[in-house]
């Protein structure tokens, strides 16, 4: 008997040593499961109201409960009886009704949703039904009936989401392994048996993120000026969005020389450069953005050639607009900059404009070039619009393509042309693949990526070989390539005979498609890039997957720019660019030399391809591409509450994390309480009784008096 | 856990220890001093124990958790020998400083006896020591988790409360009961006093079933507890007399001129 119980007190011994070395380096590991792949929404503000989400200081608890039944969602808001929830959003759930109804209750601590493709609905946009309704060129004094999408509504699917203000923090899953950690807790300890309420202990969360700007920008700006006046150690609480607009031309303009450039009549080619969606810093914006700004890099590609060698009596000026989802910063700064006369053009330069909108979703139906009725009024421009309409048709009918024009006399789509109609009447064009309402279904959304602009691959590639793999998406993006490209050099006055000579190639479409929209870290985005930005570490520009294009705020970690402005940046460079034998230090400093002209030219120090057996050799690349500041006249003008400019500003905050951990009951710390309350008085009790007593209870110390201790 | 449960278990953990403090040593200030150095000379086994066990750390193979559990065995061992080791020399050095004491005082007899401080000694150790087991497990519990989410038990910050609880008065009473047997050459006792201390110290081994360690640890306080006690002078008779209240006869019956 005395062998089996040391036996077994031994076999209990052991694994508990095992235990209690593997597990206990840390009583904060015990506890709590740090959360590292975090997507929050953050706070963003303008001149009258706040958007997004904020948790308290201190975080937010709430005990678990993942929402994927109706029944479910009543158990939250009204019948679960360990409020407040952490709710686990299942994507079918993540819509307007479900999200309004738990931000009416005070029974959710905040939201975790699971951002996978299995149960999306078939549409969703968090975006506004009518974007940039404020800030377009439509209002009471020109078109009021045209103004807030009375005629065409174009995002119908809009829910408006991204638009509300959440007092509860939300956060999105997208990392597979976490949400799985996260459903194993829940099923262990929160799983309801047979319909009664779990027991506790339960699962909970914590999320924190804690927004230090509120109410508008305003305020914000305001208690900013006031702690940068008074403060020893300003803090600032908000940031303005701002980062750069891309713009280059056929004919290089001197960039020192601003204002009205003499002899210069201007066709401008536009695109926006940014997306968003309702989570900070996720917007793969693939149909809203990357299908306009990949048509309009190929039709650079394709124009530059026969530019060179026949050029037309027109510069062609190609702008990429950075900050149009929020009241078209950028294309706001420039018109701003071109009134001052503080850019290299100005308005008198502008002959017309065509703009790139949505084009990726088009195959099998026509293009829709759309244009403005109220300046249409007008004459001239009425008769310029319809010969640009005109040659756009006839440089159609040589491609398998359809252009045509609206029949419902409805305003323009939200493009950045709206602000230059603002200033001047232009005679301009939006092309776009949709004829009424936008076909795309998850416009500035999480979802509007790959799959949505039916970029796929099939299956084996490596991925060198999905790079230049041309997919039907590039080919029919090749297509309105060379439309837009024939179009300008005909409306820049160029010779029709050469028309023939410009074509986009798919081979260069597809490798934009495949950079911008899978994977930005690829071999000839790394071959155009400058050599410290390739070989940086985690925080490179080049990390895995592909870029995201919210705008995002001033100077980075890693240059600058926003990185999809620089990719822009030095695409152009390479396609329109010229290789130079200048070394690396002249390259920086090119107007040491006679030849270089650094008014007329940027001069960039690329990497170069890299082969397999040897590292790239890099050179210097003389283009004329430059970026101007796009950051909102209002911040310059210090107008915060401006209604005419963007004023839209992101809040900053100290710390963004989440974590998982049981919660017991509130009886079981009361009761923890009360006993070491208990245990205290009782020891006071019985120390003051022994202490009065101490002469009687130690007296036999006495009884030998000889003895001194 | 959160605020409760963190001074729950404060009070669990500190209250006797500060109950005997406020009443007992307070109000002198020689005891205060002696308390401080005990808590003291018990921070310095502390440190040499752990650079010892710091060292081999660093030497040994992380990767292997049979040594790793060996190591820890080793350094708990040590450390219970060291902090004996420096009770005793506690006991040297307050046995010298109690001649010098007497030589400055301007009385004829001792300020303090030996008696009070091997009591006062050994609530210093057990301060000390208690600070050091809870306080990190104190500071966690602050939050909103328990402990549970990779399958421990829940009772962890109470269990350790408790524990802190013991093994301060533990400390308290080994102080009493080691300098008295060094007092009287019994070397029985201080090997009895040494190897109580190992056992407690081994048996939290069995951790996280609080069951067996607990209840050994609590059976060994009480006897502890009598034991101190009949080392500073008490008895069965006297506590009788007290509990029943008839000590005001006994005072004046045994009362005797000094």
């Amino acid at each position: 008997m005395k062998d089996l119980i040391s036996i077994n007190c031994v076999k209990l011994l052991i694994p508990a040593l095992f235990y209690t070395c593997v597990c206990s380096s840390s009583v904060e590991q015990k506890i709590y499961v740090e959360l590292n792949q975090t997507v929050p929404c953050v706070r963003l503000l303008n001149a009258t109201h706040q958007i997004g989400c904020q948790s308290s200081m201190s975080g937010d608890t709430g005990v678990l409960h993942v929402l994927e039944t109706e029944s479910d969602l009543d158990w939250i808001l009204s019948s679960g009886p360990h409020p407040p929830y952490m709710v686990i959003l299942e994507t079918s759930f993540f819509n307007r009704s479900v999200m309004m109804r738990m931000k009416n209750s005070s029974r959710v601590a905040g939201v975790a949703v699971i951002v996978s493709k299995t149960g999306l609905a078939d549409n969703f946009s968090p975006h506004t039904t009518c974007p940039n309704q404020n800030t377009g060129v439509y209002s009471e004094n020109y078109g009021p009936d045209l103004a807030n999408c009375n005629v065409t509504v174009w995002n119908p699917f809009g829910n408006g989401l991204s638009y509300e203000d959440f007092a509860f923090p939300v956060f999105a899953l997208k990392d597979e392994n976490q949400t799985q950690v996260i459903r194993k807790c829940y099923e262990d300890h929160n799983q309801r048996v047979n319909g009664s309420a779990p027991q506790y202990p339960l699962c909970a969360m914590q999320l924190f993120s804690h927004m230090h700007a509120v109410t508008d920008t305003v305020t914000c700006m305001r208690r900013t000026d006031l702690q940068n006046r008074f403060s020893i150690n300003p803090e600032v609480l908000c940031d303005p969005l701002s980062d750069f607009n891309v713009w280059t031309s056929t004919r290089p303009l001197n960039n020192s020389a601003k204002g009205h450039a003499a002899d210069e009549s201007v066709v401008i080619a536009a695109t926006r450069l940014d997306g968003r969606s309702f989570f900070w810093e996720q917007a793969p914006a693939a149909e809203g953005t990357v299908s306009g700004i990949v048509t309009l890099l190929a039709a650079i590609q394709a124009l530059y050639p026969v530019t060179q060698e026949a050029p037309p009596t027109r510069n062609i000026f190609f702008s990429f607009f950075q900050g149009e989802a929020f009241d078209y910063i950028g294309s706001s700064k420039m018109v701003y900059d071109m009134k001052r006369n503080d850019f290299v053009i100005d308005l008198d330069n502008v002959h017309s404009m065509l703009e790139i909108g949505q084009v990726g979703l088009h195959s099998g139906r026509s293009l829709w070039m759309h244009s403005d009725p109220i300046s249409r009024q007008n004459n001239s421009v009425d008769t310029e619009v319809s010969e640009m309409m005109d040659r756009m048709r006839s440089a159609a009918a040589g491609l398998k393509l359809t252009v045509d024009h609206p029949s419902v006399s409805q305003p323009l789509p939200p493009s950045s042309f709206q602000r230059f109609l603002r200033e001047r009447q232009i005679p301009g064009l939006v092309l776009t693949d949709h004829n009424t309402s936008f076909i795309n279904r998850y416009y500035e959304s999480m979802y509007d990526d790959a799959e949505n602009l039916n970029v796929t691959y099939p299956p084996g590639l490596t991925p060198d070989e999905q790079l230049v793999y041309e997919t039907d998406a590039a080919k029919s993006l090749a297509e309105v390539a060379t439309l837009v490209a024939r179009s300008l050099y005909v409306q820049a006055g160029g010779n029709e005979s050469n028309l023939n000579n410009i074509t986009a190639d798919p081979k260069t479409v597809a490798q934009l498609l495949y950079g911008f929209v899978i994977q930005k870290n690829n071999s000839w985005f790394r071959s155009l890039l400058p050599p410290e930005v390739t070989k940086k570490g985690v925080n490179s520009i080049l990390s895995s997957g592909p870029p995201q294009f919210y705008i995002g705020l001033g100077p980075r970690v890693h240059g600058p720019a926003h990185s999809v402005t620089r990719f822009v940046q030095y695409i152009l460079a390479n396609l329109t660019g010229s290789v130079t034998n200048l070394t690396e230090s002249q390259c920086q400093n090119p107007s040491e030399l006679s030849t270089e002209n650094k008014d007329l030219f940027s001069y960039f120090w690329v990497s170069g391809p890299a082969s397999v057996n040897s590292t790239s050799e890099p050179f210097c690349v003389r283009a004329s591409v430059r970026l101007s500041k796009a950051v909102s006249p209002a911040f310059e003008l210090l107008e915060y509450g401006s209604r005419n400019y963007s004023t839209w500003t992101e809040s900053r905050w100290k710390s963004i994390r989440a974590r998982i951990f049981l919660v017991a009951s509130r009886e079981l710390e009361m009761l923890t309480l009360g006993v070491g309350v208990a245990v205290l008085l009782l020891s006071l009790l019985v120390t003051y009784f022994i202490s009065s007593k101490a002469e009687l209870l130690f007296s036999s110390a006495r009884e030998t008096p000889t003895t001194t201790y | 856990m959160t605020v409760a449960v963190f001074f729950g278990c404060t009070f669990i953990a500190f209250g006797p220890a500060v109950a005997l403090f406020v009443f007992t040593i307070a109000r002198d200030p020689l005891r205060v001093i002696f308390l401080i150095a005990g808590a003291f000379f018990w921070l310095v086994s502390l440190l040499l124990s752990s650079l010892v066990w710091f060292i081999t750390v660093q030497i040994s193979n992380k990767n292997s958790a049979t040594q790793q559990t060996g190591l820890l065995i080793f350094g708990v061992v040590l450390s219970v020998l060291l902090q004996e080791t420096f009770r005793y020399g506690y006991y040297r050095l307050l046995k010298k400083a109690n001649e010098g004491l007497l030589a400055l005082s301007q009385e004829d007899t001792m300020p303090i006896s030996i008696r009070q401080l091997a009591y006062v000694s050994g609530l210093g150790f057990g301060f000390m020591s208690g600070a050091f087991s809870v306080v990190n497990i104190l500071s966690d519990s602050l939050g909103p988790g328990t402990v549970g989410i990779h399958g421990d038990s829940q009772h962890y910050f109470i269990s350790s409360a408790f524990m802190t609880l013991a093994i301060i008065l533990l400390h308290m009473f080994w102080g009493v009961v080691f300098f008295e047997s060094c007092e009287r050459q019994r070397w029985w006792a201080l090997g009895a006093v040494v190897l109580s201390h190992l056992v407690v110290s081994c048996v939290t081994f069995v951790n996280p079933h609080y069951q067996g360690s607990l209840i050994p640890t609590y059976i060994i306080l009480s006897v502890m507890a009598a034991w101190a006690y009949l080392c500073a002078g008490g008895s069965l008779r006297n506590l009788k007399l007290c509990l029943t209240c008839k000590d005001k006869d006994f005072l004046l019956a045994n009362h005797r001129p000094r």
